[in-house]
């Protein structure tokens, strides 16, 4: 061991604004369980460009960051980054690792933990240390009906994918400081055998529903093309985007830039309505971060009406009129 | 074209029995079916088989029962099923079970020139499987891919992936991982399905036939351990409102009129 310090270490994801985010949420959270075991927050950097990052993180709260610099690392290569973080956190041996749940640390984080024998919780929205000092991750299955709650006591490092948006990072301060152990590219690392050919920044389209505070939902309990389109008037008395599920998509009634769910969007509005969707497991897993959903649907026991905090059991077509109406009625500015 | 499938069985959760005491699921009353990822996978694998030649074994690891989403596979046009099944392979982890399956692949189909995986199930969701696939049998691999071409040996793919379009290269022998959005799954007739349930052979494997070492596969194989499952929903208000759709929206707004209203902005009370 050439470490005799205990540190929790975070990968630095920072392709696009939201892997840039999910990075600095997990400095923040990662430093709040380093507090618990006496360990040190370490980020950890590979490319070329990286400056800017290695002070964001700095700023963020990172006490230590080791940082790779080389051309070669300008493009997220997997094979070569799986590699090359093996070959750190075998040296340093971290105590616990920890990547954003995104679609890149999908791929990423388990390919890592393989080459580790580490135990590896995906998409977690809880992380926590217990008594004996152990990781516990809570990671959603079933398309978050149900949480479990998972250590790897014995693997070396605890890793953990954390699904973005789970945790606060702390706010950006000029004054904070950081040690930075810069650490020269090894030459022995394997060739890349997955060529890119491209890669383009898709235009931003559809961020509105992500990032809505309001969502209306729709699914085929709408009933009809025609009763689907009313949502839209819903919507537009709340200052809510739309949202479909798949069969909705399917049948045309909405675009597939409506779509929630898997394939589709995740979704986190502060309320959510949800008008005759049964709660495909498709659907669900897009709409656990959802903090207050209404669900309209005329079987009581549809997966969605017990996933909703309020579950009207009436026609959906008909209680989204009866919305539209009352909304006009009541919010007269 | 020597193509291998990795399938998994997963309860139908629209059709889950909820135990509405402790609002957990009774996974042992579940109605099996072929995880959709997965399904997709193997979409995506008869295409190639159509249009290049080839085929198609399918493999998946699970109680004896997964042998009916293995039939289904052949119904939809896969040749050949595999069953790992073995108590001992209960329990695995994703990396227990991304050797497993390596194991298994190497004993069954050696010289296969693509293993195709769903890019995640809908059970345990953890998109692990086939990246660590990629990594137990050394073959370059992509996961998520939506479309592809393939010319000679050369796959070419494209995905989006963090709000970027890729379009990415590999030489065969190597694996990807399917999501749901492409490859949508033919249809298969009840009568194709009957055939296969009634003709098809399903060859079953264990432990020592696939070569694995038993201290690498199933429960203790696996460097996770889950504590406890319990259900979010518990936490949730859980108001029921019943009646007329005027009468419940009524309801609905004395009851959360200032929440919603604080929400949207609006006075609503």
């Amino acid at each position: 061991m050439t470490n005799n310090r205990r540190e929790i270490w975070v990968f630095g994801d920072y392709r696009n604004y939201f892997q840039n985010r999910v990075t600095l949420q997990l400095i923040a959270k990662g430093k709040e369980l380093a507090a618990q075991t006496g360990a040190d927050l370490c980020a950890v950097v590979f490319g070329n460009d990286i400056d800017e990052w290695v002070w964001e993180y700095t700023c963020h709260g990172a006490d230590r960051i080791y940082i790779v610099k080389d051309e070669s690392l300008a493009q997220y290569k997997i094979e070569i980054y799986a590699a090359l973080l093996e070959r750190l956190a075998r040296e340093y041996e971290p105590d616990i690792l920890l990547i954003g749940a995104t679609a890149f640390g999908k791929e990423f984080a388990p390919r890592v933990a393989k080459r580790l024998g580490a135990g590896l919780s995906a998409d977690c929205i809880g992380l926590k240390i217990d008594k004996e000092e152990r990781l516990v991750a809570t990671a959603p299955a079933f398309g978050g009906n149900l949480l479990a709650d998972i250590v790897a006591p014995d693997s070396k490092p605890q890793m953990a994918t954390v699904r973005p948006g789970t945790f606060k990072e702390i706010p950006h301060n000029d004054n904070l400081d950081s040690e930075k152990i810069y650490i020269p590219l090894p030459d022995d690392l394997p060739e890349e055998r997955v060529r890119l050919i491209s890669s383009e920044k898709i235009p931003e389209r559809g961020v509105k529903l992500e990032n809505a505070r309001v969502v209306v939902c729709g699914g085929r309990g709408m009933g009809s093309k025609r009763k689907f389109r009313n949502l839209n008037e819903l919507a537009k008395l709340l200052g809510a985007e739309v949202g479909a599920t798949r069969p909705v998509v399917y049948s045309n009634w909405a675009s597939h830039d409506a779509l929630v769910g898997q394939a589709g969007k995740n979704i986190r509005p502060q309320a959510l309505f949800s008008f005759g969707i049964s709660g495909a497991i498709q659907h669900t897993a897009a709409i656990t971060d959802a903090d207050f959903i209404i669900a309209v649907n005329k079987n009581p026991n549809a997966t969605m009406m017990k996933m909703a905090d309020v579950a009207i059991v009436a026609d959906a077509g008909q209680v989204c009129n009866a919305l539209i109406k009352e909304l006009k009625k009541r919010a007269k500015d | 074209m020597k193509l291998v499938v990795c399938v998994k069985q997963v309860p139908m959760v629209s059709e889950l029995p909820w135990d509405a005491k402790t609002g957990t699921l009774k996974r042992e009353h579940a109605e099996g079916m072929m995880n959709p990822a997965c399904k997709h996978a193997l979409e995506a694998a008869i295409r190639i088989k159509e249009k290049h030649g080839g085929d198609i074994t399918v493999l998946s690891m699970g109680p004896s029962q997964a042998e009916e989403v293995l039939r289904e596979a052949l119904g939809m046009g896969a040749d050949r099923g595999v069953l790992l099944t073995s108590r001992r392979m209960a329990g695995a982890d994703t990396l227990a079970t991304s050797y497993t399956l390596a194991c298994a692949v190497r004993k069954v189909c050696p010289d296969f020139d693509l293993i195709l995986c769903g890019a995640h199930t809908s059970d345990s969701e953890t998109w692990q499987v086939g990246p660590q696939m990629m990594e137990e049998l050394d073959v370059p691999g992509v996961a998520c891919v939506e479309e592809f071409e393939l010319n000679c040996n050369i796959l070419r793919m494209k995905r989006e992936s963090d709000d970027f379009l890729e379009t990415l290269e590999m030489e065969l022998p190597g694996l990807i991982t399917v999501s749901t959005r492409h490859n949508i799954p033919r249809y298969v007739s009840f009568a194709g399905v009957e055939n296969a349930f009634d003709e098809g052979q399903i060859e079953v494997l264990d432990v020592e036939a696939i070569g694995a070492d038993p201290a690498r596969i199933g429960i203790g194989g696996s460097p996770t351990k889950i504590l406890s499952v319990y259900s979010p929903t518990a936490e949730k208000k859980g108001v029921l409102i019943k009646g007329s759709a005027k009468k419940a929206v009524e309801e609905l707004f004395d009851k959360f009129g200032d929440l919603l209203g604080g929400v949207i902005g609006k006075d609503l009370a």
